[in-house]
Formats: structure tokens, C-alpha cells, sequence
């Protein structure tokens, strides 16, 4: 291993369906597909070294998935961000690769998420009621299924933030969600897919909440975020929800989500891709 | 006409259902066309999860064949889960493709892939999801034409009224000829409707149209005769044969799924057909004759095949692997390309042969080991001379202690129970195998880390192998017997603890049998199965033997026959067979023959090494074995 590369991805549209295991296997095909000369492990059965931060859970959208793959030759981090984001299905995008330039691991700069909650078929209102007493109260106990089977856990304690955006979703919401019928060739055709509410309720209301979470364990997901709504003001939506994560990284005394990959840029400018 | 997607509707369902990555399409490899200037569009389903069916090399070889013609439109479709089945029926969603989530009812044609009689159950759930009536008397010209392949699809007669057409054979050159047959009709203002373009297909003399044959039964049960009800329809059904294979190098862009599958690998079908001659294999039999790719269109399969999936695994596949007459030169070669490069290489080869331990040797050169699996079938020496299976008890351990020997610590050996003749004693013999291989394993080898799985399966007597006259054997006494061998095999402690024993039950095997060798009259049953919530039968977790002998009892007496009738019967030479007017190019007087050589343990050669011994394929298809050497060698691939 001669080169430490920290990647920037985001997981749009349909591909929020993707598991934490299908974006793994999806990123080994696609270096392999792209040539980028990652390192292997040691061992009877070798595997590519890459190591995966916080996945979204499946189901929610993520603009800001951070990974760290090991070279063994160095490379231009600009040119496997292309390489890779060219390889990878759209809507797995690459937006940015730079080289890890401080020591430590990415894992512990992602201290918190923020998280933006479309919540279509509820009121602003409705919502901001439910907000208040959530952050009125000391502790918001939901139970959820874990690995280790059915746990308690305080939602509140963390929950950094949490309010109810005033916007318009359909002015954030252009694209729609599938590959547009009536185009020819591959799938790349689609576009990716923002940030959007459900299709077809459009003329419904719809709330959107923005969180800000701290990574503890086990990790309080923007499902558990609703569900300590519906525990504190019986806020029960009509339809699924849509997450997206907008960033992660360590957390300000200000409440806010600092750049994780600041510190390696080291001033340089940025670019993306996807 | 506009079709939309129902994909804002799907996707509003998926968050609520297990694995909803199944259902979002999105592959390398997956192609979406515009659908307003497609000529013919093709919807392709395999009736099973989607797991297990993307990884399908027939669906994705017709997939990327159709997609190839600039005015032709193929999408895939797959068996959803129970948990969105109920949500679709809840919220009016239609079963729909994956590529573009359009609902199946829009397309031309439903193309299904049947690998397997148990999937008949998932075809009704798709058919009936789509809104296309099960049955295909009741269908109008604004339904799909639903056309079956496959092995399953040699006796389609079970699933005859829900089907409107079946193939038999390989289906490069048909699906593509049936697409013309659709185009000019379409073209020409759809003349005659449905009956008209069924008509044509049937004339074609190699598309089975069950509604254009009239089934007659005797009074005992047993079918009269099939006649074609309509003229130019011929009596008998023949299958295709793909000939040159070079010529079909696919597929060359391999789907690569985001969700997890049964087989993460590229595959390459190195030849199709055998002429082992393995009595219970329809594979074989229904192949016919081999037809080998050429070790240079294979190593460009490979290369090419690699730089567009990125898989890391490759699979050389065919019915008998180590039969290629290149097989030698082919994974020296792949292995030298490949070594150093964390690709790993397989051969699925079953064959008891020590050749095929150097073989896997060379392959996994590279470091990484994939296991040995070993098919003797039969345990006693007897038996695999009535299935043809020419293996000596010395073959056996030889070959399994050269893998020992080389390095492999566990083997897996595969057989059967329940096979014409058998005894107790025949399946006996197989601990007695089990434990010789554990013993002379140990003393090659000075460890006693060695260990065996026995692996083994009920028999399904099917159509068109010498074995489709056999009774086949009940559960109860394939249930006896496991539980015989599985006595003896722990029955000395030092070596049983060496020796893994995996078995399946033959219940569902019983229910495969009726599926696989029924008649029109089986059609009730599976409905009422299905009616009854049968799905994914093929799962042991879905599964219910109960299901199928309520529905049987249910439906059979009114015919005056029953699921022992369909299943323990042995048939005489003189009864018409419900698939005997589908023509497998397997002469009827020759597989009676092999059936009295089987039964007088008589073997019989591969005509590829000893002359023609006129199984009828050859001269009555008009084709020809296609076998190398080409004497051409591997090189090195140029580095990009």
C-alpha cells in the first residue's frame, strides 16, 4: 500500500435501495472495471482494502458516503474519482476523491449526520408541533430490532437539531425517478436523482425535517428520528418517508457538520463529479 | 399507444418489502429502448426471484440478442416475493419489468425461461399480476403471446393451457426468427388476430402451439393419440439446434446486478450437449449433439467479458467440462493470463476423473481454491451401470485421494436415490464409499484433516431419456433409505465424523415427477396449487407437499387417474407418451433400446470416442458433432 485515497459518493434515486453489502460489492466491480490499482489483503482469500464509513441504511439517499481505498501505485485521486464515478451505476456518483493526507482514520471525523426528511401527505404544521415536544422532552425511547435483537434507544440524547424547512418540495424535486421511458441505450441515460418527494403527490402537503444526528451506537437512524416523533405526538405519516443524507463529518461547538476531507485538501481546489 | 412506468407506484411499495434492490433494475449491462419505435417488444421472465433468475445464461443471451436489433425491444421480468406480491394486489401494481418497470401486459410477447417443472406455480403468479388471463384460450389480441423455453419447456403439456406457444432447443436463431414472424404480422395490420399469428408461428414446424392439438384418452387413463386440429400444423414438434457457437459468442456484455445472486461470476458455456450418455439426464439427452466454442472465442469471451462485469470469478460451463477437447490448453492458458491477478477460474465438472483434479490445480494456480465436487451418482458399482454413469469404485478414490493428495482437504460427492432397480443395499454402498475414500485419504495423505460430503437427491424420471418409462420410486422408500445411509455412515465413528451427509427429502421430488412427466391433465392441478397460494415451489421455506396431494386428490378422480398414476407407474413401450409429438431428434425405438440396456446393465460408449450408435439426433435434425482440437493455443493478453 503506497496511497491512501478518501472518496466522496453520494447514493441517489432508486439506488437508496441499495444495501450497505450491494454499494461494497458495486465498488469492487467498478475499481476492477476502471483498473484503479487498489491493494489487496494477505491471506487464502484476498480481498480489495477498503474501508467503508457509516453506510446509509438501506432505503435512504445519501449525498455524503465516505470511503478510503489503499493503492499500491500511487494515482492522481482527481483521475480515480473519474475513472471510478465512470465505472459505478448511475446514481452510486463519485463527488469527490482526495488523498488522505493527516493521519487517523475517516471513521472517527464522522461524528454526526445531516439528514433532510421529506415527509409527503403531512402538514408543516403538524409537524412543527410534533418538533417542539420532541426537543421539549429529556429523553425519547424507541425500540428497534438490532443485530442483537430488540433494543432501547434514547432518540433525544442524539439529536443535535431538528426543524421544519420551509420550502416548496416540488421546486427541489425535477427529475423523475426512472430511467425516462422512450430513451434509447443504457441506463446511464437517467439522470441522477436528487433529493426528491415521492412522484405522484405532488399536490399533497409535504413537510420536510431537517436533523442533525449524532453518531453513537447503535446508530439512530432518520427512522428512528420518526419514530420518536410518533412516540412524543402520535406523528404517523400517510406514506413512506424519503431520507437523504446531506453531510457528515465532525461536528462544530455550533451544532453544525464540519467537511471531513477539509484537513486533506489541505486548501486545494475542489471538484466533483456525478 | 403511451405505456407508462409503473415505477413511482412501485416505488412507493419498496421501502416496505424485504431486499427492495431486486426490484430496481439498474445493471450494468441493462438496457432500456425507446418503446414508441420498437417493432416488436419482448418481455423475458425467468419464474423465479430474481436471485436466482438474473444469473441466468439463457434470459441474458436472448436479453442481449433481442436488444441488438435496432427495432426490437426486450426487457426482463422476475417472480416477485410474497411480502410485494400482497402490496401490488393492494395498490393495483401490475407485474412489471425491471428495466424499465413497464407492466408485462404491454409487451408482444412474455418470453419464460422454464429451467425447472417447479417454477410452473411462479408463472401463474406472474401471468395473473400481469392481468393476462391464465388461460390462454380466454386471451385476446391485446394480451402478450406467452411462449415458454427451456428443458422444461420438452414436456410443456402440464402448463398447455396457460401457455400459447413453447420452443424446444436452443433459442439464438428462434427467438430471433419468431420476432420476424411477429414483425411482419404487426406490419401488416395484425391480419387474423391471434389465431392468425399463432398459425404461422405453429407452421413453422419447430413452434408448439398446444391449442392447434386435440388430446384423445383411452378409458384407462392413458392418452390415445395428439392431433393437430388445424391444416399445416404438423403432427410432430421439432426442436432447434444452434449450430457453430463461435458465431453466438454471448453474452458479451454480462448483466452485473447491485443485488446479491446465486452466482457472482462470469459464465462461458465452453460447449452445449453431451454424449455421456447418463441414463437420468435430460440435459444430455435433449442437447444433443456437441457443439463445442472454440478455445480462442473462449479466451476472448473471457477478456472481454471481465472488462465489462468486473467480476473477479469466472465459471467455464458446460454439461461435462472436462470433455473439451481443448480443456487442457484452454485452462493453461487462462490460468497464465490470469495469474497474479485476483481473477479465480472454475470448472463445475462433476465427472470422477483425476484429470479433473489437475485441472482445478492448474486453475486455481493463481491462489485461490474453488471446491471439488465429484458425481459418481450411483453407489454401487450395479446401479452406475444401469444409469451409464462408467465409474469404478477405484476411479472413485483414486480420483478423490489426488485431490487429497494435492492439497484439497474436503470433497463433495454427489448421488442419487431412488433410481430404477435400486435395492437398499445399492444405496448402502455409498457409506461403504465414503468411508474407503476417508480411510485411503488418510493414509495418502498421513492427516486425518480430510474430510467428504455426501450430497444427495431424490431421482426424477423425465421425458425424453431412456428412464422416462421407469416408476418412479416413492417418498417413503427414498426417506428409508437416506435414513439407512445415514445410519451406516455414522456407523463407524472415526470415519463418519470425517463424512458430511446433506440429503433432501422426496416429497418435493415426487411432486416434480408429476410435473415433469404429466399430461394437459395436470394443468388443474397446478391451478388449484396455485389457487391455494402455491408460490416458489422450488423452496423448500414455501414448499407444501400437503398443497400438491390435496389439489391431486382433489382434481385427478375425475379423469380417473391420480398422482401415483403420474408419478410410481411404470409405462409399457406400446403407451403414448404426452410428449411424444414434441420431437427431441432422440429416436423413441433407441431410448426404448438404452431403457432394456439399462435394465440388463449393459453400457453404452460416447459417440464422440466410438462410432455412431444412432440415437436418431444427428440425421433426423441435421446436424453433426462439433468438436476441436483447433490445435490454437492462448496467448498472453497485451496489457491496455
Amino acid at each position: 500500500m503506497v496511497q491512501r485515497i478518501r472518496v466522496r459518493y453520494a447514493k441517489r434515486g432508486p439506488l437508496r435501495f441499495t444495501s450497505h453489502r450491494d454499494v461494497a460489492r458495486a465498488f469492487e466491480r467498478a475499481l476492477r472495471r476502471a483498473g484503479v490499482p487498489v491493494a489487496y489483503s494477505q491471506g487464502f482469500s484476498p480481498h480489495p482494502r477498503i474501508s467503508y464509513a457509516s453506510a446509509a441504511p438501506t432505503g435512504a439517499a445519501s449525498e455524503a458516503e465516505y470511503l478510503e481505498l489503499a493503492l499500491q501505485q500511487r494515482r492522481e485521486p482527481r483521475a480515480v474519482a473519474a475513472a471510478l464515478d465512470a465505472a459505478l451505476s448511475p446514481g452510486l456518483d463519485v463527488i469527490e476523491a482526495v488523498e488522505a493526507a493527516t493521519p487517523g482514520g475517516l471513521a472517527e471525523r464522522l461524528e454526526a449526520s445531516r439528514w433532510r426528511i421529506d415527509l409527503p401527505g403531512v402538514e408543516p404544521d403538524t409537524l412543527r408541533h410534533a418538533v417542539t415536544a420532541f426537543l421539549a422532552a429529556d429523553e425519547v425511547v424507541v425500540e428497534r430490532t438490532t443485530r442483537q435483537g430488540r433494543r432501547r434507544v434514547d432518540v433525544r440524547a442524539a439529536v443535535v437539531s431538528l426543524a421544519v424547512v420551509d420550502e416548496k418540495p416540488a421546486s427541489t424535486a425535477p427529475a423523475p425517478p426512472a430511467a425516462a421511458p422512450g430513451r434509447p441505450g443504457s441506463p446511464s441515460v437517467a439522470a441522477p436523482v436528487r433529493s426528491t418527494a415521492p412522484s405522484g403527490v405532488a399536490d399533497v402537503p409535504c413537510a420536510i425535517l431537517d436533523c442533525v444526528v449524532r453518531q453513537v451506537t447503535p446508530s439512530v437512524r432518520p427512522d428512528d428520528v420518526l419514530s420518536g416523533l410518533r412516540v412524543v405526538a402520535d406523528l404517523l405519516p400517510p406514506v413512506p418517508s424519503r431520507a437523504t443524507r446531506l453531510a457528515q463529518g465532525m461536528l462544530t461547538a455550533q451544532g453544525e457538520i464540519q467537511d471531513p476531507l477539509e484537513a486533506d485538501r489541505g486548501g486545494a481546489p475542489t471538484e466533483s463529479f456525478g | 399507444m403511451a405505456v407508462e412506468t409503473v415505477w413511482p407506484r412501485l416505488e412507493e411499495l419498496l421501502p416496505r418489502v424485504s431486499k427492495p434492490i431486486q426490484y430496481v433494475g439498474r445493471e450494468l449491462g441493462a438496457q432500456v429502448k425507446d418503446w414508441d419505435t420498437a417493432a416488436v417488444r419482448w418481455a423475458l421472465m425467468y419464474p423465479d426471484a430474481y436471485e436466482v433468475g438474473l444469473p441466468n445464461q439463457g434470459v441474458q443471451i436472448l436479453y442481449e440478442i433481442l436488444n441488438e436489433q435496432p427495432d426490437v425491444l426486450a426487457e426482463r421480468t422476475y417472480s416477485v416475493w410474497p411480502d410485494l406480491e400482497a402490496l401490488m394486489r393492494a395498490h393495483g401494481v401490475p407485474q412489471f419489468t425491471v428495466d424499465s418497470h413497464r407492466p408485462v401486459g404491454a409487451f408482444d410477447l412474455l418470453g419464460v425461461s422454464l429451467a425447472t417443472e417447479l417454477g410452473f406455480t411462479n408463472l401463474l403468479t406472474a401471468l395473473d399480476l400481469a392481468g393476462i388471463p391464465l388461460e390462454s384460450a380466454a386471451r385476446d389480441d391485446s394480451h402478450p403471446v406467452v411462449i415458454a423455453g427451456g428443458h422444461a419447456a420438452f414436456n410443456p403439456e402440464p402448463i398447455a393451457d396457460f401457455l400459447d406457444a413453447a420452443v424446444l432447443g436452443d433459442g439464438e436463431e428462434a427467438v430471433l426468427e419468431i420476432t420476424d414472424i411477429v414483425r411482419q404480422w404487426k406490419a401488416a395490420g395484425r391480419p387474423g388476430g391471434r389465431e392468425e399469428l399463432l398459425l404461422r408461428l405453429a407452421r413453422t414446424g419447430w413452434v408448439y402451439v398446444p391449442r392447434f392439438y386435440d388430446v384423445d384418452y383411452l378409458p384407462d387413463g392413458r392418452i390415445q393419440r395428439v392431433v393437430p386440429n388445424r391444416p399445416g400444423v404438423p403432427f410432430r414438434v421439432t426442436k432447434r439446434t444452434t449450430m457453430d457457437l463461435d458465431k453466438w459468442p454471448y453474452p458479451k456484455r454480462p448483466l452485473v446486478p447491485l443485488a446479491e445472486t446465486v452466482h457472482e461470476r462470469y459464465a462461458v458455456e465452453i460447449f452445449r450437449g453431451c454424449t455421456r450418455g447418463c441414463r437420468f439426464c435430460q440435459a444430455g439427452m435433449i442437447t444433443r449433439p456437441v457443439r463445442e466454442r472454440s478455445i480462442t472465442t473462449i479466451g476472448d469471451m473471457v477478456a472481454k467479458g471481465l472488462a465489462e462485469s468486473g467480476f473477479s470469478e469466472v465459471g467455464l460451463l458446460s454439461l461435462s467440462s472436462a470433455d473439451h477437447s481443448e480443456i487442457r490448453d484452454m485452462c493453461a492458458g487462462l490460468a497464465d493470463r490470469y495469474e497474479g491477478t485476483n481473477v479465480s477460474l472454475s470448472l463445475p465438472s462433476t465427472r470422477v476423473d483425476a484429470f479433473n483434479v489437475e485441472l482445478a490445480r492448474e486453475l486455481s494456480r493463481g491462489g485461490r481454491r474453488t471446491g471439488l465436487t465429484f458425481a459418481p451418482e450411483g453407489g454401487s458399482e450395479r446401479i452406475r451401470k444401469v444409469i451409464n454413469k462408467m465409474v469404478t469404485e477405484e476411479d472413485l478414490i483414486r480420483t478423490v485421494v489426488t485431490a487429497y493428495t494435492n492439497g484439497w482437504r474436503q470433497v463433495k460427492l454427489y448421488f442419487m436415490c431412488g433410481l430404477p432397480t435400486e435395492t437398499d443395499d445399492d444405496v448402502l454402498q455409498i457409506a461403504r464409499l465414503a468411508h474407503e475414500v476417508i480411510k485411503s485419504g488418510r493414509e495418502a495423505t498421513g492427516s486425518r484433516d480430510i474430510r467428504c460430503t455426501v450430497s444427495i437427491g431424490a431421482f426424477v424420471p423425465k421425458p425424453h431419456t431412456p428412464f422416462q418409462w421407469a416408476a418412479q420410486c416413492p417418498p417413503d422408500v427414498v426417506n428409508r433409505r437416506l435414513q439407512l445411509l445415514r445410519k451406516a455412515i455414522n456407523s463407524d465413528r472415526s470415519l463418519g465424523r470425517a463424512v458430511g451427509f446433506r440429503y433432501h427429502e422426496g416429497e418435493p421430488s415426487l411432486i416434480e415427477g408429476l410435473l415433469s412427466r404429466g399430461d394437459r391433465r395436470v394443468g388443474a392441478v397446478i391451478r388449484r396449487v396455485w389457487e391455494q397460494g402455491g408460490r416458489f415451489d422450488g423452496w423448500q421455506e414455501h414448499f407444501s407437499y400437503q398443497r400438491w396431494v390435496d389439489a391431486a386428490a382433489e382434481v385427478l378422480p375425475a379423469y380417473g387417474v391420480d398422482l401415483d398414476w403420474y408419478t410410481t407407474r411404470e409405462r409399457s413401450h406400446t403407451e403414448v407418451l404426452p410428449w411424444d409429438h414434441l420431437d427431441s431428434g432422440l429416436d423413441k425405438d433407441w431410448l426404448w433400446q438404452d431403457w432394456q440396456n439399462s435394465l440388463a446393465e449393459v453400457e453404452q460408449d460416447d459417440c464422440r470416442w466410438t462410432p455412431c450408435f444412432d440415437c436418431g439426433v444427428c440425421p433426423s435434425m441435421d446436424t453433426e458433432i462439433q468438436i476441436g482440437p483447433t490445435g490454437r493455443k492462448l496467448l498472453p493478453l497485451t496489457p491496455v
